[in-house]
């Protein structure tokens, strides 16, 4: 509220410099790439209207419905096995408020603050065909049968995209969820004791439900992460074997930036952004009605 | 500089009563017996300890080893990367990290992502706290509109703006400059910031949004001196948080500078990867220059890190 002696417009000289840079850099860019998702340019010459072309082409391109797949199938190892992993420690450690643990906190976030470019490049040395650490130890293990350039095989591409992006969310995931377990009321659990309830169903019924908010935002955070894999795919392997490795956010550079398609590249950058919003807004909406209904 | 005031952690572990340390065996089944960490927690049996350890310590491992090893292989000769995952080098050679900061340009790539990092966390702290301070002190004209409009910035990944980003730095002269990284990240930020520090604002105390107007103290006036004082670990939070991400941002810098004597060192490193794929060893010096600043950064400020990530995705 303004109290006598102010003046109006105090409220916007506080709020004009962020707002300014942000509708400059963010907000203005925004707007232009849907404009341009609806024309053909190369760059150079002015823009042509094409009105909806460019969305019919990607729903028919089959490297964008490729790369999409894979970004869908990223999910299962950048989302759902985090958070198994993550509920798993939770329920093994959980509560018994172990000493030392802001040891283990630190190693277990420390993955979640670097550069992707680095943990491309540790990566990208562990998975190596010549002298990985990976193949060196299938072969000490007497398992050199098993040993292959994990990054180069078709068949093994995208899984070991994955397992890095696992690798990089379940440390982030277990932290969230074991400090959710610890606000949950301890009364709860000494009442399922009461009733004789095993560790199984004090899980179950406890713990999974009392971490409902924690769980929502952790597949929020780790999906958008895994549809913005770019660095990782930049540094490791160009999208290849044959584009088994390629995703929304490389093929959306790749058409701007290489190819200079782009209104093709913008209808594609703002595919890719409604798919984060749609998430986002998702699970907003999601939490305030459970919040309503709390 | 004083230190901030240190915030304790949602719940506190004293030490173990009876320590965890030797649990005699009973015979039949599963020992009861156990340990109680704090007053109020329950009885944890021996072998869930033992179970709890086993799996941070196996956690552990699994999170430091690829990291450790990459900063290791900076110090090996190539001719020791054959000799086993974990074999430490026979002595320690710093020479691939010379050759990767110079030849490599990596002390120029260093000085350049100092040179966006600084101004880029420093200005975002500002434009978001007085932004912030805006929006928790006064409803006006717009303020839910413009609030929604900042709201999206939350979520706009940089491939939705970095086409026309582009073509606006060419148009204004200044790609392969430090401005084409630095206004962009500045933008991104203050969306965060903004909500943070509004947050913050509404939280920590409310009724001292008020009390600054008893003393006829201007607005700004009341932010820098009854407000500012409380904000000290909410900032250290956020400014953790914009170095992290200005620090290790790629895609912008990778398009809008394509002059090696402006790149950051991400990109740099990027580049490099592809040029040295064979020298696995000064690839590894590289990755380990790019590292360390936020792996210290990381250790020194962890309380304020994870709060921050981890409370910041909680408020969403």
């Amino acid at each position: 509220m303004r109290r006598p002696g102010e003046r109006a417009w105090w409220p916007y000289a506080f709020i004009a410099p962020a707002f300014a840079v942000y509708l400059a850099f963010v907000f203005l860019p925004v707007l232009d790439t849907v404009r341009y998702s609806f024309t053909q340019w190369d760059g150079l010459t002015a823009p042509v209207f094409i009105g909806i072309d460019n969305y019919v082409r990607a729903v028919t391109d089959p490297v964008f419905l490729q790369s999409l797949g894979n970004n869908l199938a990223l999910t299962f190892w950048f989302c759902l096995l985090p958070i198994a992993i993550g509920l798993v420690i939770t329920s093994l450690i959980a509560r018994s408020g172990l000493p030392g643990a802001w040891f283990f906190r630190t190693a277990a976030f420390l993955p979640y603050v670097l550069s992707l470019v680095v943990v491309g490049v540790a990566w990208g040395w562990i998975y190596s065909p010549v002298f990985g650490p990976l193949n060196q130890f299938l072969e000490a293990i007497g398992l050199s049968d098993l040993a292959r350039p994990w990054l180069g095989d078709f068949d093994t591409a995208l899984p070991a995209v994955g397992v890095i992006g696992t690798w990089v969310q379940y440390g982030f995931v277990t932290i969230l969820m074991v400090a959710g377990v610890q606000k949950i009321d301890e009364q709860l659990y000494e009442a399922a004791r009461l009733d004789g309830a095993s560790s199984w169903q004090q899980f179950r019924n406890v713990t999974l439900p009392g971490l409902r908010n924690e769980i929502t935002v952790a597949l929020v955070f780790t999906l958008i992460a895994s549809f913005r894999v770019f660095d990782l795919i930049f540094v490791l392997t160009k999208g290849g074997p044959a584009n088994q490795t390629s995703v929304l956010s490389f093929i959306v550079y790749k058409n701007a930036f290489q190819y200079n398609a782009l209104g093709y590249a913008a209808a594609m950058a703002v595919i890719l952004t409604a798919i984060i919003l749609v998430i986002s807004v998702f699970v907003v909406r999601w939490r305030e009605r459970e919040g309503a209904a709390a | 500089m004083t230190p901030p005031p240190r915030v304790e952690e949602g719940t506190s572990t004293p030490e173990p009563r009876g320590g965890p340390g030797v649990a005699r065996r009973r015979r039949g089944p599963v020992s009861t017996a156990g340990v109680r960490f704090g007053a109020d927690a329950p009885v944890t049996p021996y072998w869930r300890v033992a179970a709890g350890y086993g799996v941070l310590l196996l956690m552990a491992f699994v999170s430091l080893y690829p990291v450790v090893t990459i900063w290791i292989t900076g110090f090996k000769t190539d001719a020791e990367l054959l000799m086993g995952f974990f074999a430490l080098p026979e002595t320690w050679h710093p020479e691939n990290f010379v050759t990767a900061w110079n030849t490599g340009h990596f002390g120029t790539f260093f000085a350049n992502s100092v040179i966006v990092v600084v101004p880029v966390v420093l200005v975002s702290l500002v434009l978001s706290t007085l932004a912030g301070f805006g929006f928790a002190r006064w409803r006006f004209r717009g303020s839910t509109l413009i609030f929604f409009v900042l709201l999206l910035g939350l979520m706009v990944p940089f491939e939705g703006v970095i086409i026309p980003l582009y073509y606006y730095m060419k148009a204004l002269g200044l790609l392969n400059s430090y401005w084409a990284l630095i206004l962009p990240q500045i933008g991104m930020s203050v969306a965060f910031g903004t909500f943070w520090m509004r947050a913050f604002f509404l939280t920590a105390e409310p009724e001292l949004l008020d009390a600054a107007a008893v003393d006829g103290a201007n607005p700004l006036q009341a932010l820098v001196r009854v407000m500012l004082p409380l904000a000290g670990p909410a900032l250290l939070t956020l400014g953790v948080l914009f170095f992290t991400w200005t620090w290790n941002e790629f895609l912008l810098a990778l398009v809008l500078v394509s002059d090696t004597s402006v790149r950051t060192l991400p990109v740099g490193l990027g580049f490099f990867v592809g040029q040295h794929s064979a020298d696995v060893t000064l690839l590894a010096a590289g990755a380990t220059i790019v590292s360390v600043p936020i792996v210290i950064v990381f250790i020194v400020f962890q309380r304020n890190f994870i709060r921050g990530m981890v409370g910041g995705a909680l408020k969403g």
